[in-house]
């Protein structure tokens, strides 16, 4: 199987470990993985504050590109390029006359038929019996909460074919390689996103209530497929340590890390250690030893390593 | 033949761009044409009188009016004409106000099209043929399906008018959702109270035939003569010989594995059961799908302790056919069923709410039940998950209805009353309890309902707050119910022991199917549809077929009632006469070039289309033809147009009529 990749900004930056497990991951599943020649920015957040014409356009460069290199689906790993590009797919099948335009832009004429896909999905296309013959470490010691954060099933009818306020696609990936997860209440609350920069006090907050929503209904893990959710959880909570007493830290968690130690990748391979919440207790748990009730607050807050 | 020209100004509606007069001057001049006026108000009395005395001292063979829509007065003409000697049918009415002055501004230019509209109906009538009436028999016996607040009431109209009736109810009683609710609004009298008694009459009424149990299997026939199969379904008890006296429900092993229909799943019955305890008629029914004896062929304990030995295992559905002269379809309405998978996958449902996953959220019906001193709770506000009082309840109204991208656009009306009352009730119940309500709007239209609704907020002290509901998620046993206060511009967060949701009232699932076996139509949501939105509420588009409540749109109890009076009236209306006297414009074979290829059947709307046989003197078969039912033809001209043969003539619109219109126009 010869798979597209559009690893977008964040996998070369902040979600290294997201890129590295992801590879690390398709190549025990005998995945090519071939990146996008020439790939440029899906537009993110900055684009559509922009210009809407601009928040098309980009994704376009990017989704004709991968025609012309022959491919028919596009892996597109970070949620928020997974979603720029989706709805600027839809936005030039439905609406002719921004077609024209982005076809003036682009100076060739745009095609249709491309599959854009994201982790959940790719996973679900390898199929889930697949993963589950592959497994080699038993995680069923901790439970995982899966979060989706807004843009993996929201807008309805464009992203993930899920149940937009309650999804469950990532929990039924996670159980069928013999995880457990929680039944929790904030799948789809707002992490702060962007304002993770402008506003850090209300990201803090937000992320807290995520984290302590997520602990109370007895998750070890965070489970994300997002590098904004990522960084988000795993780098305010040190703040949010900080600012808030007693806080509980939990790791947060890559879909392709957890399936990762599921397929027996090394911990270093799958950049295990370049959270600033520490995964070491997680990792100890899973093979079975326990955690002691206090670990001092130093050793969670190990910091980056790699 | 001598014409009578008459054209009308009505008022200034047609005057005031059309120069009648000189309309009138000109439709002189045309060939056949012996008398031609202009009249203010060609409809009033002394219009009508005008063409009279024409007709009388002319002797005019047919007439042409120049006036408003056909639609409008043509029956009204038709009648002054007939009352002067000459028949209904040599009258042709030329739209002179739709079709011209209402859409044009040009003066002169509007003349001329009036003048050429005249011409062309002038033409038209000269190959007018005198028709009759159609005279149809009527049984004057009227079929009502539904056994809820509508049907019981249309029942008894027409039964106490003297007339029988033909009851029929898919569920074991009747008595349909009112008999479930607690109190009524907007004067909170006890349902039961007030439907028990109608129930009771419905049963001792001489002239009525109550089939519970029973659906609605097929209807032939046509308006004064329909012949409907009912099917009975197999109840395993023996109507006639049961006393209903329970012992069979009371001794039946299965307790807790079915739920209660009429509690809404609140709380659990047996496999032989009455649905509740004034049910009517008070005859159990065994639900095979939970029946040890039906599941394994052991048990028979309802059979042991009967000592009438009416409980039949053997009983097969039956079915019954009946002939009734009207249908009044009052079929009700059903609950919008928002758990995360509903089984109607076009609908998003509401996963955000934790309907179906949290026990504490319920649904209006629920909190009816539980309300009701007759539901599983004997009426104090219990909730489900733990059977404590709840301190904190909100409700939450508009979960389905004006929101098109989960549930409906339309509004379910009777949600912002119950609502209210719901509230009332919980804050009559338990005094210490706080009630919010999230609302879109207040839409408490009708006789008290707002003064209800104002007394929920200011003597009753109920929290309104104008704002959507995002999210309900279960913590520590609380329902954390987040929302907007639109007004205050804030987001609101509250803890609450019990949430009500207020869902959306939808069609009943089977209503299509009913429809398309009534040859009615329905509207996109499942909804019966009416023959016209304001001057024809009840009636349908196939003749003797009317509706009455919630199977038309959403309606509460008051309007329910006043509608299956009204579609009761329209059947008596029927039942005045021996004889229905009904238009003569439908199809008519030429049995002689009929090629019998049945393309007319298959077009046909109204399955008026029948085989004939043609049948030489010695009787032997020499060909099939198509025949037009006269009862069943709307006259609508499909198989007109579809006849390859030209074999198919509709009446009153023949080709002969057309094609002078037409040459009309191409000489102009």
């Amino acid at each position: 199987m010869k798979l597209g990749y559009y690893p977008g900004c964040s996998l070369n930056g902040t979600a290294k470990e997201f890129n590295s497990s992801l590879k690390e991951v398709f190549s025990t599943l005998d995945i090519d993985l071939e990146e996008l020649n020439d790939w440029s920015c899906c537009g993110a957040t900055s684009a559509h504050v922009t210009s809407h014409l601009l928040s098309v356009a980009l994704p376009a460069r990017n989704l004709m590109l991968a025609k012309k290199q022959g491919f028919e689906d596009l892996l597109a790993p970070c949620a928020a390029c997974y979603s720029r590009l989706v709805s600027s797919q839809r936005e030039l099948k439905l609406d002719e006359k921004m077609r024209m335009e982005v076809e003036d832009i682009l100076e060739e004429k745009i095609t249709n038929g491309l599959h854009i896909i994201n982790l959940i999905q790719i996973f679900q296309k390898i199929g889930l019996d697949k993963l589950k013959e592959k497994k080699l470490v038993d995680i069923s010691k901790i439970k995982a909460a899966c979060y989706y954060g807004c843009l993996l099933v929201r807008p309805v009818d464009i992203a993930l074919p899920d149940d937009m306020e309650s999804p469950d696609s990532m929990e039924s990936i996670i159980k069928a390689v013999g995880g457990k997860t929680v039944d929790w209440n904030f799948k789809t609350e707002c992490c702060g996103a962007a304002h993770s920069i402008a506003h850090t006090d209300i990201v803090e907050k937000l992320c807290k209530g995520i984290i302590d929503n997520a602990e109370k209904h007895g998750a070890d893990v965070i489970i994300v497929a997002c590098p904004m959710c990522h960084s988000n959880l795993d780098m305010r909570q040190l703040n949010i340590m900080k600012h808030f007493e007693g806080h509980k830290p939990i790791p947060i968690l890559y879909l392709s890390q957890l399936i990762g130690l599921v397929l027996g990748i090394d911990e270093k391979k799958l950049g295990l250690g370049a959270h600033y919440i520490n995964t070491k207790p997680l990792l100890d748990k899973i093979k079975g030893a326990d955690i002691p009730k206090s670990v001092p607050i130093e050793k969670l807050q190990k910091g980056v390593e790699a | 033949m001598k014409i009578g020209v008459f054209v009308c100004h009505c008022g200034e509606n047609i005057g005031r761009t059309v120069n009648c007069p000189e309309v009138s001057k000109a439709c002189a001049s045309f060939p056949g044409v012996v008398h031609s006026e202009d009249y203010k108000y060609m409809c009033s009395d002394p219009g009508q009188n005008l063409i009279k005395q024409a007709i009388r001292e002319k002797h005019l063979d047919a007439v042409v009016v120049g006036s408003c829509s056909p639609h409008m007065h043509e029956k009204t003409f038709r009648k002054a004409c007939a009352s002067a000697g000459i028949n209904s049918y040599m009258v042709e009415i030329a739209n002179l106000r739709e079709h011209c002055s209402w859409i044009h501004e040009d003066i002169a230019e509007a003349t001329k099209k009036a003048i050429d509209l005249m011409r062309f109906a002038v033409e038209r009538v000269k190959f007018n043929h005198p028709l009759q009436t159609i005279k149809v028999p009527v049984t004057k016996r009227s079929l009502v399906i539904g056994g809820g607040i509508s049907g019981i009431q249309a029942a008894l109209d027409i039964a106490n008018a003297g007339f029988e009736v033909v009851l029929v109810e898919k569920e074991p009683s009747i008595g349909g959702h009112m008999s479930q609710l607690s109190e009524t609004f907007p004067t909170l009298d006890c349902s039961q109270c007030i439907l028990t008694p109608r129930m009771v009459e419905v049963y001792q009424h001489p002239k009525i035939k109550l089939l519970s149990y029973s659906e609605v299997e097929n209807v032939e026939g046509f308006i004064g003569n329909f012949k409907v199969t009912i099917r009975r379904k197999a109840k395993s008890v023996k109507e006639e010989l049961c006393t209903g006296c329970g012992l069979c429900a009371e001794k039946c092993p299965i307790k807790k594995k079915a739920l209660s229909e009429f509690d809404e799943g609140l709380s659990n019955r047996s496999a032989i059961y009455v649905p509740f305890p004034q049910a009517v008629p008070n005859v159990p029914v065994i639900d095979r799908s939970v029946c040890t004896y039906f599941k394994t062929g052991k048990c028979e304990m309802c059979k042991k302790v009967c000592g009438r030995e009416a409980i039949d295992f053997t009983q097969q559905d039956t079915f019954v056919t009946e002939d009734v002269g009207s249908i009044i379809v009052a079929t009700g309405y059903k609950l919008y069923s928002i758990e995360k998978k509903p089984e109607e996958s076009i609908y998003k449902g509401y996963g955000e709410y934790g309907y179906g996953k949290y026990k504490n959220v319920i649904n209006g019906l629920q909190f009816e039940r539980i309300a009701s001193a007759s539901g599983p709770t004997s009426g104090e506000i219990l909730r489900p998950s733990d059977k404590t009082e709840p301190k904190k309840i909100v409700f939450i109204q508009c979960v389905g209805s004006r929101d098109e991208s989960k549930g409906f656009s339309y509004c379910s009306k009777i949600c912002c009353m119950y609502t209210a009352k719901h509230a009332m009730l919980y804050k009559h119940k338990v005094h210490d309890g706080e009630a919010y309500v999230f609302y879109m709007d207040i839409r408490s239209g009708g006789k008290n309902y707002e003064e209800f609704v104002r007394r929920a907020i200011e003597e009753d002290h109920v929290n309104y707050i104008r704002g959507r509901v995002s999210k309900i998620y279960e913590e520590d046993g609380k329902l954390i119910v987040k929302g907007e206060d639109t007004l205050a511009g804030l987001p609101v967060v509250i803890e609450a022991d019990l949430v009500v949701l207020a869902t959306a009232m939808i069609a009943q699932q089977e209503a299509p199917k009913l429809a398309q076996t009534l040859n009615i139509s329905y509207d996109k949501y499942g909804y019966f549809q009416e023959a016209h939105p304001k001057l024809r509420p009840v009636e349908t588009n196939t003749g003797g077929v009317f509706l009455a409540g919630a199977c038309h749109s959403p309606r509460d109890i008051p309007e329910s009632v006043a509608m299956a009076s009204a579609a009761a009236a329209k059947s008596l209306v029927l039942f005045g006469a021996d004889m229905l006297e009904r238009e003569p414009i439908i199809a008519k074979v030429d049995e002689s070039t009929c090629a019998g290829c049945f393309y007319c059947q298959k077009v046909c709307a109204y399955n008026a289309i029948e085989k004939k046989e043609i049948r030489d003197r010695q009787g032997n078969l020499k060909k099939v033809v198509a025949f037009v039912n006269s009862g069943l033809c709307q006259g609508c001209g499909t198989c007109n147009a579809t006849c390859p043969s030209k074999s198919i003539e509709l009446i009153g619109f023949n080709d002969d009529q057309i094609f002078a219109q037409i040459n009309a126009f191409a000489e102009v």
